[in-house]
């Protein structure tokens, strides 16, 4: 087990190293000249040859790498060509009201999702098992966006209970989070649904039964536990996802954290901004897969991994 | 569940022509009798309709304005109203199907064509150059979701031709983990190695004998893939970062009726529910698929 997590953490540096390269060569991938994209839309030919020496841009690309990464682990990212204020701190301030909406959301989808799958797999073609698998088709098929524009249409413009966009109080919490949680609501409820219905097939939920023990306890104590090892992957799974889906739902709620940060950053051609926020949820999405990995790793009694190869 | 023979799971791979054509017959009456199956297939033979007479069945041309009739809401002459142009939305949105269409399709193509040949040769090769790929993966698979075909996105620059290419190799990791999985479990099978011992060359026996037989997860992913890519093009198209005025693409429309949402929402409704609809489609097709492929579903 040790040796597995181990193991584990010595992969995810080359992934690491890799994400790190791939946001390097976002500037330098760029067509035209990476000094005039550092420098700014609207800079001057003197600021740009500025630009240049002080990125380093006029050295070989190994150095200018090494200086990439120096950066990356002292914290400096850089500056924005749009606030002119460091890139760390731009993150720094919006990243706390990022993390906020994908815990939310993800609290709302894992309560709604895994009862919703639990009722469903236990009362199997009852009309709450058709209605909430139709419920969660739909929740998985719906742009997220159109989601929160018609919830806003709905609670804001026409019933005016909730504000429409903005942040500051609880209330303006519950759209958005309740937008970008319905998807993983949905592929929740789905997963736990198959996953309970499986399990409650195997031999030992059988004996339980024919020991006399209350269908309550079966479901709850015996089944629950090793129908949720799937749904635990899953989840962790999709707290990246939800990190990444905010750069929609923060689009529409206006709700100013790193996911609407990177958009405006790229419609700026504010390049720095984009890469610090590009590296930040990467590095986050990693760390989150890596701790999935562990935590499936004590789980899942079946499962040894010494000495097995696997990719 | 059934009480058909399974055809498929005798004399795989030997008189090919006969037995891969029941056990298309045999999918295929799976499918149908599957109701989800059978209403996807339904939703997306209307919008390939809608895609491929768009020009006949558009009542205007999608992208003439007319100042004077702004914002209209549905009457007998735009049965889905107008844009903030004037412009007729029921055209639009039936060009839409196009573009949308179009980009889950291509974007398949591109993901398929580069990831189903590397994970299969990353599979059956093994070592130094599976570990290479298979790095080379994880790094990929290290932007979630939408991120990806974001950063893409980002170095191509906008636009529909780019969206395609952005979300096809954002989907390749995906094509690439399954098929290395199904190369990893059917090189052990003795026709490969009946193959190998009649000195047939390695890509031979990857692209003639192994990936017929994995090609039923294929399909599957591909539906998805297809419904998961026209959300991500719309996504993009939503953010501004994909199709570009005044190209008729969902998501775009959505984007621009947003700022008249409280006058105007047929400008977000219509558009939405689209997208909704055809995801759906794909969605309701690939879970059909997926049971009826697999002979234990059955």
């Amino acid at each position: 087990m040790y040796q597995y997590i181990v193991r584990r953490l010595f992969l995810t540096i080359p992934v690491v190293l890799g994400v790190s390269i791939i946001v390097f060569s976002i500037i330098r991938m760029l067509p035209g000249d990476p000094a005039r994209a550092l420098a700014g839309v609207q800079a001057t030919p003197e600021f740009i040859e500025q630009t240049r020496v002080r990125y380093g841009l006029d050295q070989p690309l190994h150095i200018q790498y090494g200086r990439f990464m120096a950066g990356l682990v002292t914290g400096d990212l850089g500056t924005s060509t749009f606030s002119r204020r460091p890139v760390t701190t731009e993150i720094a301030e919006r990243f706390p009201r990022t993390l906020t909406l994908a815990s939310i959301s993800l609290l709302i989808a894992t309560i709604l999702g895994v009862s919703a799958g639990i009722v469903s797999a236990t009362k199997r073609n009852s009309w709450f098992d058709n209605a909430s698998m139709l419920v969660a088709l739909v929740g998985v098929a719906a742009p997220v966006f159109w989601m929160a524009l018609m919830l806003q249409l709905l609670f804001s413009v026409h019933l005016r209970w909730l504000p429409a966009t903005g942040m500051g109080s609880v209330a303006h919490l519950i759209l958005p989070s309740i937008t970008l949680g319905m998807a993983s609501a949905a592929l929740m409820a789905r997963i736990t649904r198959s996953s309970m219905l499986d399990v409650l097939k195997q031999d030992f939920i059988t004996t339980a039964r024919s020991k006399g023990l209350a269908e309550r306890i079966v479901v709850y104590k015996h089944a629950l536990k090793n129908a949720l090892i799937p749904v635990v992957t899953v989840l962790g799974l999709q707290f990246g996802i939800l990190l990444g889906g905010a750069v929609l739902t923060e689009t529409v709620f206006a709700w100013p954290g790193v996911g609407r940060l990177l958009v405006d950053a790229i419609l700026r051609r504010d390049y720095p901004v984009v890469q610090g926020t590009v590296m930040l949820l990467a590095f986050l999405f990693v760390i989150i897969n890596l701790t999935v990995d562990v935590i499936y790793a004590f789980l899942d009694p079946r499962i040894h991994y010494q000495g097995k190869e696997e990719g | 569940m059934s009480s058909e023979p399974i055809v498929h799971e005798t004399k795989r791979g030997e008189s090919a022509p006969r037995a891969g054509h029941s056990e298309f017959r045999t999918v295929i009456r799976h499918l149908l009798r599957n109701r989800g199956a059978v209403i996807g297939l339904i939703i997306i033979g209307l919008f390939t309709l809608a895609a491929l007479f768009a020009p006949i069945l558009a009542p205007h041309d999608p992208t003439e304005t007319s100042l004077t009739n702004r914002l209209r809401p549905a009457d007998a002459e735009h049965w889905m109203g107008t844009d903030e142009l004037g412009r007729d939305l029921l055209s639009r949105m039936l060009y839409g199907s196009r573009i949308s269409l179009g980009i889950g399709l291509i974007s398949v193509a591109i993901g398929t064509g580069l990831g189903v040949p590397l994970g299969a040769v990353s599979g059956y090769l093994g070592g130094r150059f599976d570990i290479v790929v298979q790095r080379f993966i994880d790094i990929m698979i290290a932007f979630p979701g939408i991120l990806l075909a974001i950063v893409i996105v980002t170095v191509l620059g906008v636009g529909v031709e780019n969206v395609m290419i952005a979300t096809g190799i954002a989907s390749v990791p995906i094509y690439a983990r399954l098929v290395r999985g199904s190369v990893l479990a059917a090189k052990e099978q003795s026709y490969v190695t009946a193959a190998r011992a009649a000195g047939i060359g390695h890509a031979s026996i990857i692209f003639r004998h192994i990936l017929p037989n994995c090609l039923a997860p294929i399909i599957v992913q591909s539906t998805f893939q297809i419904a998961t890519s026209i959300l991500w093009a719309a996504g993009l198209g939503f953010l501004g970062l994909g199709a570009q005025a005044p190209t008729p693409e969902w998501g775009a429309i959505l984007s621009n009726g947003r700022d008249y949402i409280r006058s105007a929402h047929h400008l977000t409704t219509y558009p939405g529910l689209a997208i909704l609809c055809m995801v759906l489609g794909f969605n309701l097709v690939g879970d059909g698929l997926r049971d009826a492929l697999d002979p234990k579903m059955r």
